[in-house]
């Protein structure tokens, strides 16, 4: 793969352009799937690839291919080269990066055990397995059940002298339980919606969650759903459990403090950001329990969001975003890092691929824990509503208004869990709602959750991010609007 | 691009290293070039090609895929390997069927060989006409141009051997005023269909209309949507025009087939030939699309059956089905919606108090039986007094269901083929409907 990158960098070499990078990609994939006790999916999917990206003039191109030959790579290397000429002519300022180091490495994800030695048929075994276990709940309609596990391995070459190697190993495994009844369709999921949980771990991960052990709590759930009374509308007390806070970061933290946004280069698409710049070191985000940050780092955990190296070759960081409730840092690339005085990148530049320009995307953006369990929460709760697993999510353009609705719900009096609510929803202004946070679970309530299906850019990029939160209690929320006659 | 003659190549190589039952190949190849702008600049500029070969096997009812995109020999070797292996690992799946033989295809032409030539060059002289646009205004643009050519082919061991080629050519833009935005975008096979200028000029005048924008009450309005509203709002009804969505009880036709679920003036069908139209003329399996009558007069009429699906529900296949093994079945992709005579501006103008939407954003379904979708207005939200649009107002988050939205149309306006983000470009009318329900507002 190694002498692919160099082939194309020796394209480039000589003056041709100001900056180049490129990166080669082989990844591989396997995912099995089970619907309705048979088998829904079974497929792997491997690509290989090169893409560069040169700075010319002071404008981007990018060009990519899947094509090797000698002729192909060069090519690919003039087409940047031209795609960047053509951008020069319709700019405003030339594009000027950040310093960063020469990094010369090898870096890879740990795991215990590799999930492509699993065999198929054993995948297939569990799944089908924990299929039966929601099926035998009388009211299930559907059930699913599902694995992926993706390796990537990237080279990434630029004109600076870096070379770094990365190998990243992504698992991931979850159902689902749908009952329809009564004109009403009910879902349960396990660990977490979007397929389950995600994490950059091998097959331990799978046996980790316990897929089977759950199948018939959810499936229960799921049923239950259909005597339970309606979420009530109007203003309560709220305690998200930590996998819908995840989201919740994800969508009202990690995307109005990425700097691209913020400075109008998503505007056409994913859009803008209320987190203009004047309010960087000056805005109380949240209440003063509120401390979140952006670490790709191993020390932080395992997220989608973890890496040794972004695909600019920068080095995985922490940054506060939100410090004391204080809104203190963006995620940066090297081109944007110093439109807020900042000497360097921290380190958010990551593609979906061979084929795609890397963009500013969240890394691990996570909710630090506080103190306590959730159970110690509810004890502390006379009056409200505990909301668990995201149904569905939804947020303006600029990241203000959000509205979120979750798979179960629970009726909290005098510190007890008491009925169950179904279609439970909630929505909110970002900053009024983080500045009702009055009490965060501690770190034995804490997940690292993963996020796969991100999407941002222009074409567009799925990315996996991650969010560790722990169940959290926020005041005065309003509830219950999106079923309000 | 692969021409056909060479992925018959390709099949016959497959073949070669293939001891199943059955064999099947899936070809995706082409190029894709997109030049992106913002703050008056191009601020990305991207281009990419590359090749997928998909291999299906099938050993005594099971099967399973095997996807690279290296054509060398020994890589063709190692996919259909690899397909056999996770296949022999299945149990027998005794709804499969034996893969379909030769096929006759409707005629489509959908490529367009100027905007297959198309060059960074060219889309960045159609971003500056755009910027210049913004610029005279005060404004700001931001927005993509982007050219595709690509092709599909579909090839098994029974003898199908589908190929479709086409172009694509997408321009948006998003024109940006200090306390307003405006929006315009433009989907075609055919590049020579799109002006850049016209499409930035739109998106400009939205943005100076609705300046200065009013916080209006949350509530339910008479409402007139523009087409790319209707599009991004409605296209989450038709994944469950499908006969697995059915099976599944997923879907909201679920107990509701033959019954009157819209109003009288709502037909709908899903038409692969309509003229503005795009994709190719068979499904994952290489069977030929059918016409299928999905709403008649506002009767939930027809659904859309893969193979599979069509064998254990009586039904006849209509070549909507996915490529195999999945978990969706099938889903019409080419919907076409009968309208009316109306433009948008004689629905304001029948209007006494009501609210202009240009776009909708991040539309999410809150019920999947109801069909309550919950979203964001977004790049131009109008208030309408007598017949006349009189100010931009910030914009509202509503909780409304598809079903109840067709139930209420008032007027419809001449269908096109209209571009979101949410949806596939599908061809709709603007509607204008008594009553939408926004339930708050936001800051801006």
């Amino acid at each position: 793969m190694r002498e692919y990158a160099e082939k194309a960098l020796d394209y480039l070499d000589g003056g041709k352009v100001d900056y180049a990078d490129v990166r080669v990609i082989d990844s591989r994939e396997r995912h099995i799937a089970t619907k309705n006790g048979k088998m829904a999916d079974a497929s792997s999917e491997e690509s290989l690839g090169l893409g560069i990206r040169v700075l010319l003039k002071g404008s981007w191109g990018f060009a990519a291919t899947d094509n090797f030959s000698a002729d192909s790579v060069a090519a690919t290397a003039a087409r940047a080269v031209e795609i960047a000429r053509a951008s020069a002519g319709v700019k405003k300022a030339d594009v000027v990066l950040a310093p960063e180091e020469k990094i010369v490495d090898t870096w890879s994800s740990p795991f215990r055990v590799d999930p492509f030695t699993t065999s198929v048929e054993d995948n297939m075994g569990l799944l089908l397995q924990a299929d039966a276990e929601l099926r035998s709940v009388a009211g299930v309609t559907l059930a699913e059940t599902g694995l992926l596990f993706r390796r990537t391995h990237e080279i990434f070459l630029s004109t600076i002298g870096s070379a770094i190697e990365q190998t990243r190993l992504v698992t991931g495994a979850g159902m689902g339980a749908y009952s329809f009844a009564d004109g009403e369709i009910q879902k349960r999921s396990y660990p977490n919606s979007f397929g389950g949980q995600y994490q950059l771990k091998g097959y331990e991960l799978v046996e980790e969650l316990h897929l089977a052990e759950n199948a018939r709590r959810i499936a229960e759930e799921a049923v239950a759903l259909h005597r339970a009374d309606l979420c009530p509308r109007g203003s309560r007390t709220l305690i998200l459990d930590s996998s819908q806070l995840g989201l919740q970061i994800h969508e009202s933290i990690g995307h109005p403090a990425e700097l691209d946004r913020v400075l109008g280069m998503e505007a056409n698409y994913a859009g803008t950001s209320f987190l203009t710049l004047e309010k960087l070191r000056k805005l109380r985000y949240g209440s003063e329990i509120v401390h979140v940050v952006a670490d790709a780092r191993l020390e932080h955990g395992p997220g989608l969001g973890t890496f040794g190296y972004d695909d600019e070759g920068v080095p995985a960081q922490r940054t506060d975003i939100i410090k004391d409730g204080l809104f203190v840092g963006y995620l940066t690339s090297r081109e944007t890092a110093p439109t807020v005085g900042e000497k360097r990148s921290n380190g958010t530049m990551r593609s979906e691929g061979w084929n795609h320009t890397p963009l500013i995307r969240m890394t691990n953006v996570s909710l630090l824990p506080g103190h306590g369990t959730l159970e110690d929460l509810i004890a502390d709760t006379d009056d409200g509503i505990y909301m668990e697993t995201n149904r569905s999510w939804s947020i303006d353009d600029r990241r203000y208004h959000f509205q979120f609705g979750c798979e179960l719900g629970w009726e909290i009096r005098k510190g007890k869990k008491t009925r169950m609510l179904k279609n439970p929803s909630y929505s909110g202004i970002t900053t009024e709602f983080w500045n009702s946070c009055d009490a965060i679970c501690g770190p034995e309530s804490w997940t690292l959750w993963g996020t796969p299906n991100c999407g941002k850019g222009q074409p567009s990029q799925t990315m996996g991010t991650g969010h560790g939160a722990s169940p959290s209690r926020f005041r005065n929320v309003t509830v219950g609007i999106a079923y309000a006659p | 691009m692969l021409p056909k003659e060479r992925c018959q190549e390709i099949f016959a190589e497959i073949l070669k290293h293939s001891d199943a039952d059955e064999t099947e190949l899936l070809v995706w190849d082409g190029t894709h070039q997109l030049t992106r702008f913002a703050n008056n600049t191009i601020t990305q500029n991207v281009a990419e090609e590359g090749c997928v070969l998909s291999v299906r096997t099938v050993y005594g009812g099971r099967t399973a895929r095997a996807t690279t995109n290296k054509s060398d020999a020994e890589s063709l070797r190692r996919v259909v390997a690899e397909s056999a292996s996770l296949a022999r690992q299945q149990q027998p799946d005794p709804e499969l069927l034996p893969m379909p033989g030769p096929q006759t295809y409707q005629p489509v032409e959908r490529y367009f060989e100027a905007t297959a030539a198309a060059t960074a060059q060219n889309r960045a002289d159609a971003v500056a006409q755009a910027v210049r646009v913004a610029e005279k205004n005060g404004q700001t643009a931001a927005g993509i141009y982007s050219t595709t050519t690509g092709i599909q082919a579909v090839l098994n061991s029974s003898g199908v051997a589908a190929y479709y080629k086409d172009t694509n050519a997408e321009f948006s833009i998003s024109v940006l005023d200090a306390d307003s935005s405006g929006w315009a975008k433009k989907n075609a096979p055919d590049a020579s269909v799109i002006n850049a200028e016209e499409l930035a000029e739109r998106a400009s005048r939205i943005a100076t209309l609705s300046r200065d924008p009013k916080e209006m009450a949350p509530g339910k309005y008479v409402t007139i949507l523009e087409s790319s509203a209707v599009l991004d709002m409605l296209g989450f009804l038709f994944p469950d025009f499908s006969g697995q969505a059915m099976r599944d009880q997923r879907s909201f036709l679920t107990g509701r087939m033959g019954q009157k679920l819209f109003g009288e003036n709502i037909t709908i069908r899903d038409d692969v030939c309509h003229a503005d139209q795009a994709g190719p003329p068979f499904d994952g399996e290489g069977v030929s699309r059918q016409a299928v009558n999905l709403v008649e007069k506002g009767v939930a009429k027809e659904l859309t059956y893969c193979r599979q699906t069509a064998q254990a529900m009586g039904a006849k296949p209509t070549g909507h089905g996915f490529p195999l093994p999945n978990d969706m079945g099938e889903a019409p992709l080419n919907i076409v919606f009968a309208g009316d005579k109306y433009s948008v501006d004689e629905m304001i103008a029948a209007t006494e108090r009501g609210i202009l939407v240009t776009r909708l954003w991040y539309i999410r379904e809150v019920d999947p039986y109801k069909k309550m979708l919950t979203g964001m207005t977004r790049d131009g939200t109008f208030y309408i007094e007598n017949g006349q649009v009189r100010h931009g107002i910030k914009n509202f988050r509503f909780n409304e269901s598809a079903i109840d939205l067709l139930n209420c149309v008032q007027m419809a306006g001449h269908p096109e083929r209209a571009a979101g983000e949410e949806s596939e470009p599908m061809i709709v009318p603007p509607l204008k409907v008594s009553e939408f329900n926004f339930t708050e507002v936001t800051k801006f």
